[in-house]
């Protein structure tokens, strides 16, 4: 008999918190089995945001900590400067990344930081109860847009992989999602790629993943992914940035 | 041969911090300590350790997060209101029990306040400055050289006691240049092993480092024991000097800049034969409570001297039981007070005290 699937060794087998249909449970096994396959568990040092992923820590079987809200990339910096032969990651979500941490986010990225940075976009806030994320798209429904996010009075949604673009500093970027299995590989295949160049030190590398929230886009699971599909792609187009 | 060196009180901190072993240091421009950043963005690579120029208040004190749970020595400075972005941070480290040393070179203010130095910060500093139940040690230097000797302390009881540690300055003691034996600058460093630091799970369980503690009654259990060890922090590091005869009328109770300014209104009322004792809180938190207690028992009449409103002046309160006359006399907003002004209230005082009798 083979074992043609089994859970990676460096995800720990509990059962996570995460409402079923949630994005987080797929990016945190790809990660795990990505750390596997490059076999850099035992160095690899990761920072959990503010937000549904905060419990992170409890899920991976390597060195975590966890970050302020929004400062995860400040604490990545150091934390890689201070010992640059170990593998760093930051694991954020749209409002923690693009919103209260925008300002950290772009100072490491021009900085051209060797790091790894993980960015799951599900448009709202999750853990607060869904209220509008700085990625939320036009005219979707949050808890402070109940009319849908409408551009006089919301603002628009924030590109940020297309401003990071710009910078000298950033090395990769790279948006893809989770809507059907041939992205999840996609998805896996980016993660795979953003560790790899801090392998080999070639600086910044952000993988952003569109990610489902079942719960707080008020659809099940099968719709809330047809719907990143048909819709959230048109504001957030898939594919390399850079 | 004793020789000596020249120093500002801002480069003054960032050398003793990096003989006291400091390896990170992150900082953003704000007067008046940007010497402190400076001087660090040229020691700090001469010597192979990390320096970063960060991008706000905010990062500094994250970078420095990052660099302890990493293991080493860390710091960070600024003065007034980038001390009050870093309170979020300062809040984290004391949660996630993480050694850091602040360095505040305090200004007027509230708000944006002005450059000038100010004291204004005594409560922000001693009464924990963040959200949730925490303290930080407070060590406050009068002069150049004894930012050597404190500098060291500081980054001990940080290692010590897994704590936050501030080191609390005003931009008079930044600016100032005052010479320093050579001596002072040789400094044994003690080391504290950190089985806690995150340096990747090889040959061991990963670890965490973090300050949520969502199960009933696991976050108290972490306030606890923070408590119990504020608790060794108040019994065992409690500083201060006092300079005290028994022919003493009165006692000042000043620290930092206003006590080396006290210092010279006693050495001008001795010559007009008035008697007057000094007790100088070297620690602001632990503040040397019975210590105070037991050094004005003889003399009643205190005066508190502050570079702000009445704030440690609130401490001497508490410190002293009724049947002491406390008084007090301070500035705000950048003013310090001159020997002058500080006499006549003494003078005042003791006129009063006699017509009393």
């Amino acid at each position: 008999m083979k074992v043609l699937y089994k859970r990676p060794y460096a995800l720990n087998d509990i059962q996570t918190h995460y409402c079923s249909g949630c994005g987080h449970g797929i990016i945190h096994r790809l990660v795990a089995e990505v750390i596997d396959e490059l076999q850099i568990r035992e160095k690899t040092i990761a920072i959990a945001p503010v937000g549904c992923a905060v419990l992170a820590y409890d899920y991976w079987n390597f060195d975590t900590t966890e970050a302020a809200h929004g400062r995860p990339l400040a604490v990545a910096t150091a934390i890689k400067r201070v010992q640059p032969d170990k593998i760093v990651f930051t694991y954020q979500g749209d409002g923690d990344l693009a919103a209260i941490g925008t300002n950290e986010t772009i100072h490491a990225a021009c900085r051209g930081e060797n790091l790894t940075v993980v960015f799951v976009n599900n448009g709202v806030y999750g853990m607060t109860g869904g209220q509008m994320a700085p990625t939320t798209v036009l005219s979707q429904k949050t808890t402070t847009t109940l009319s849908g996010r409408e551009r006089s009075i919301h603002g628009y949604p924030l590109p940020l992989l297309e401003m990071l673009k710009v910078l000298e500093g950033v090395f990769y970027l790279e948006r893809r999602s989770l809507f059907s299995p041939s992205e999840v590989k996609k998805s896996k295949q980016a993660l795979l790629t953003a560790f790899q160049n801090q392998i080999e030190n070639k600086g910044f590398s952000m993988v952003e993943i569109l990610s489902p929230c079942p719960t707080y886009s008020k659809m099940k699971p099968v719709e809330n992914l047809k719907w990143i599909e048909k819709e959230v792609i048109k504001t957030y187009p898939l594919g390399r940035v850079k | 041969m004793n020789t000596r060196l020249l120093f500002s009180g801002n480069d003054a901190f960032g050398e003793a911090a990096i003989i006291s072993g400091c390896q990170f240091y992150a900082g953003y421009p704000i007067t008046p300590q940007n010497e402190l950043t400076q001087y660090m963005s040229r020691r700090m690579l001469e010597e192979g350790r990390i320096f970063i120029q960060s991008e706000s208040e905010l990062a500094s004190i994250n970078m420095v997060f990052g660099a302890s749970l990493s293991g080493v020595r860390a710091m960070t400075s600024s003065s007034s209101p980038g001390i009050s972005l870093m309170q979020e941070g300062i809040s984290y480290l004391a949660g996630c029990e993480l050694p850091a040393v602040v360095v505040n070179v305090m200004r007027g203010g509230p708000g944006l306040g002005n450059i000038d130095p100010s004291q204004a910060d005594y409560f922000q500093s001693t009464r924990g400055g963040g959200h949730g139940d925490y303290r930080t040690p407070v060590l406050a230097p009068e002069s150049v050289p004894e930012i050597f000797k404190l500098t060291p302390v500081a980054f001990e009881l940080a290692d010590k006691y897994r704590t936050p540690v501030i080191l609390l300055g005003d931009g008079m003691l930044g600016q100032m240049m005052e010479p320093v034996d050579r001596d002072l600058l040789n400094i044994k460093n003690k080391v504290y092993p950190k089985p806690w630091a995150l340096t990747g799970c090889l040959k061991r369980k990963p670890q965490s480092i973090k300050s949520l503690y969502l199960a009933t009654g696991a976050l108290e259990e972490l306030n606890l024991r923070l408590q119990e060890r504020y608790r060794r922090i108040e019994e065992q590091e409690v500083r201060f000097q006092s300079q005290i005869s028994s022919k003493d009328s009165l006692l000042i109770v000043a620290y930092g800049t206003m006590a080396r300014i006290a210092k010279g209104v006693i050495k001008a009322l001795k010559s007009e034969n008035i008697n007057v004792g000094l007790f100088r809180p070297v620690t602001l938190w632990p503040f040397p409570s019975k210590e105070l207690k037991n050094s004005a028992s003889g003399i009643k009449n205190i005066l508190v001297l502050e570079m702000s409103s009445p704030q440690m002046h609130e401490d001497v309160r508490l410190a002293l039981p009724s049947g002491f006359k406390i008084d007090f006399l301070g500035r705000m907003g950048g003013i310090i007070p001159s020997e002058d002004e500080i006499i006549e209230k003494i003078k005042k005082m003791l006129k009063s005290l006699r017509r009393v009798k």
